[in-house]
């Protein structure tokens, strides 16, 4: 078994790393290619802070997370109380949005998680608005297996990323 | 780190001078290290003797060339022992015959007096005696490595009579703790550089059929947005941030539109959006989930994942619309399709025994050959010709990269230390 390592060269080499094109004898110039510099750019911080009716602890506001079944999409009835109070909270304040975020176990390709961790985002979202939460005051989207809460490739790990999460305007 | 015990001496000088470099590029980002881990059945002996006059580059090119050829897994390298042969003058062919070669590679390298240098090189076949093909390219003296691997794509091409895959680069993720880089290397795991730098995760990278700019999905606004980066300027624009989740961005072979899937009227559903994130429009409507489109290299069709019905399977749709039709039958979990540069076979990634592996089918004949026998394997996607298909794996609990070649013969891994790595996606053909 072999192992070639390859070094990774200083940017000043980057830069004018390049090719072009064929040449016989005449001998052509190792241009740079357009593409060979990459501009570095960092995404800045999302700063949030929380409403504070919603996060004390003894109010079931402050619980925010819908856990599903194995490849299910529908809410179990323990937690009805929960979706039945948001449901309530944002029929009494239309002013407040909020993001509600689908996620999946980690099994399979990332992208068709997405598309799954979407129908359970899209499950709260309908059970929230059939309550009479408007449309307008919910956006519902997924993380896929982006965003575990556990990284144990357990039953119960998995379990803990099957769920949807609800964050208010100043969480996200 | 490296075992160094049965490497050759010349191996051996190559990872010290590695290992040297790697030491004085401070700035240099955690380094993608390859491992052969399969090679081909058999395998061209070619010798490649030291390119005469190499010593008076900053860092060699002779090297660079050898470990390409190597790691394609096509080429075993017949030592010839530390002797340069020149590029001018014809070599002893039916003595490297004799010895084992069957094609030697020439080469010189020539001062300019501009401080360039013209790297001249050619190829002969030992057994019929003849001369291949020759090429001079010129050169600054940093620029060993992006010579030597077009040096590589010549005899690659001259040997297998295909374009060889050197000078392409690829994209892959990295996170580590809580940072997700977008990140670019040269096709041999150097030159790694960061493209983009966030808290949120970053998935499914593509690139632009020009080589220029990458589309992907960033989660850095809490929930998945498609945007289209310049890599030279780090200039980057939404394409998708439509309500609800854009994802799965795939270039249409002229570069002007992408498929993307959105979940902006329900389910996730396949769209078509111009590049300058224009003219949204639907282009297959189901009653499940639709996702990972890819265009086949015709522009006529659209593959992707659905589960209409019922499980996950690959189907395809015509671009101008019309009726999908079923592309995979066996088995129950078989998804993110991605044809080969050639349109004739499709990889995709199938669950088998509890295990995701990487498999290819024959859009013709419909045989379906599976490629990979690990557990997680994700994300293939094809070399420019045809011939590697890189992939995400896991080893030892991490992310790393892999390759197989699309006769599942070649082998390679490709991890960094300490990091989980994922999302691979191969660029094209620098244009020349």
């Amino acid at each position: 078994m072999k192992k070639l390592l390859l070094p990774a060269l200083l940017a000043a080499m980057l830069a004018a790393c390049g090719t072009t094109g064929t040449t016989d004898q005449t001998g052509a110039s190792v241009e740079d290619r357009g593409g060979a510099g990459v501009t570095t750019v960092t995404t800045p911080a999302v700063s949030g802070t929380g409403l504070s009716a919603l996060t004390d602890p003894n109010n079931i506001l402050s619980k925010r997370s819908v856990f599903f079944d194995f490849d299910q999409f529908v809410i179990k009835p323990e937690f009805r109380p929960l979706i039945e109070a948001h449901a309530r909270f944002l029929v009494q304040n239309p002013q407040l949005k909020i993001l509600i975020q689908g996620n999946t176990d980690e099994r399979g390709s990332r992208e068709y998680n997405l598309a799954l961790g979407q129908k359970r985002a899209d499950a709260v979202r309908q059970a929230l608005t059939l309550l009479g939460a408007a449309e307008s005051q919910i956006e519902s989207v997924s993380l896929g297996e982006e965003k575990p809460r556990s990284t144990d490739r357990t039953e119960e790990g998995f379990a803990q990323n099957r769920r949807s999460d609800i964050l208010y305007t100043g969480e996200y | 780190m490296i075992t160094t015990l049965r490497l050759s001496s010349l191996r051996f000088l190559r990872l010290a001078i590695a290992g040297l470099l790697a030491a004085c590029a401070l700035a240099a980002h955690a380094q993608l290290s390859i491992e052969i881990t399969g090679a081909g059945a058999t395998r061209f002996p070619v010798a490649i003797p030291i390119f005469e006059s190499e010593s008076a580059l900053p860092r060699g090119i002779t090297d660079v060339v050898r470990a390409d050829l190597e790691r394609s897994g096509l080429f075993s390298l017949v030592d010839i022992g530390p002797v340069a042969l020149p590029e001018s003058v014809v070599p002893d062919l039916a003595g490297y015959r004799s010895r084992g070669a069957d094609a030697i590679l020439t080469g010189s390298v020539v001062p300019l007096s501009d401080g360039r240098f013209e790297v001249r090189f050619r190829l002969f076949d030992t057994q019929k005696q003849v001369e291949l093909g020759a090429q001079a390219l010129r050169m600054a003296p940093q620029q060993n490595r992006a010579t030597a691997h077009r040096i590589a794509d010549f005899v690659y091409e001259k040997l297998t009579g295909q374009p060889g895959y050197f000078s392409t680069r690829i994209a892959y993720v990295v996170k580590s703790g809580p940072r997700y880089e977008l990140q670019i290397a040269d096709a041999d795991g150097a030159n790694a550089q960061a493209a983009l730098v966030s808290r949120e995760p970053i998935i499914s990278p593509a690139w632009s059929p020009d080589g220029q700019r990458l589309a992907y999905v960033s989660f850095e606004a809490k929930k998945p947005v498609v945007y289209i980066h310049t890599l030279v300027t780090g200039q980057r624009q939404v394409v998708a941030n439509f309500k609800g989740s854009n994802s799965a961005p795939a270039w249409s072979p002229d570069g002007r539109q992408l498929a993307v899937v959105l979940t902006k009227d329900g389910l996730s559903q396949l769209y078509l959006i111009n590049a300058d994130g224009s003219g949204v429009r639907r282009t297959a409507t189901s009653a499940g989930i639709d996702t990972e489109p890819a265009f086949s290299p015709d522009g006529q069709w659209i593959y992707f994942t659905s589960d209409r019905g019922g499980s996950p399977q690959i189907y395809r749709i015509p671009v101008s619309g019309g009726t999908a039709q079923r592309v995979t039958f066996e088995g129950s979990y078989n998804v993110t399709p991605r044809p080969a540069p050639d349109g004739r076979t499709l990889a995709f990634i199938t669950r088998q025994e509890g295990g995701f592996r990487v498999a290819v089918l024959d859009l013709a004949s419909r045989q379906t050959m599976i490629l990979t026998d690990s557990a997680r394997d994700e994300s293939p996607s094809f070399a420019p010709n045809g011939r590697m298909i890189l992939y995400a794996s896991e080893s030892g609990g991490r992310g790393v990269l892999a390759a197989v070649s699309a006769d599942g013969r070649v082998r390679q891994r490709l991890s960094i230390e300490a990091a989980d790595v994922r999302e691979p996606a191969w660029g094209p053909l620098p244009r020349r």
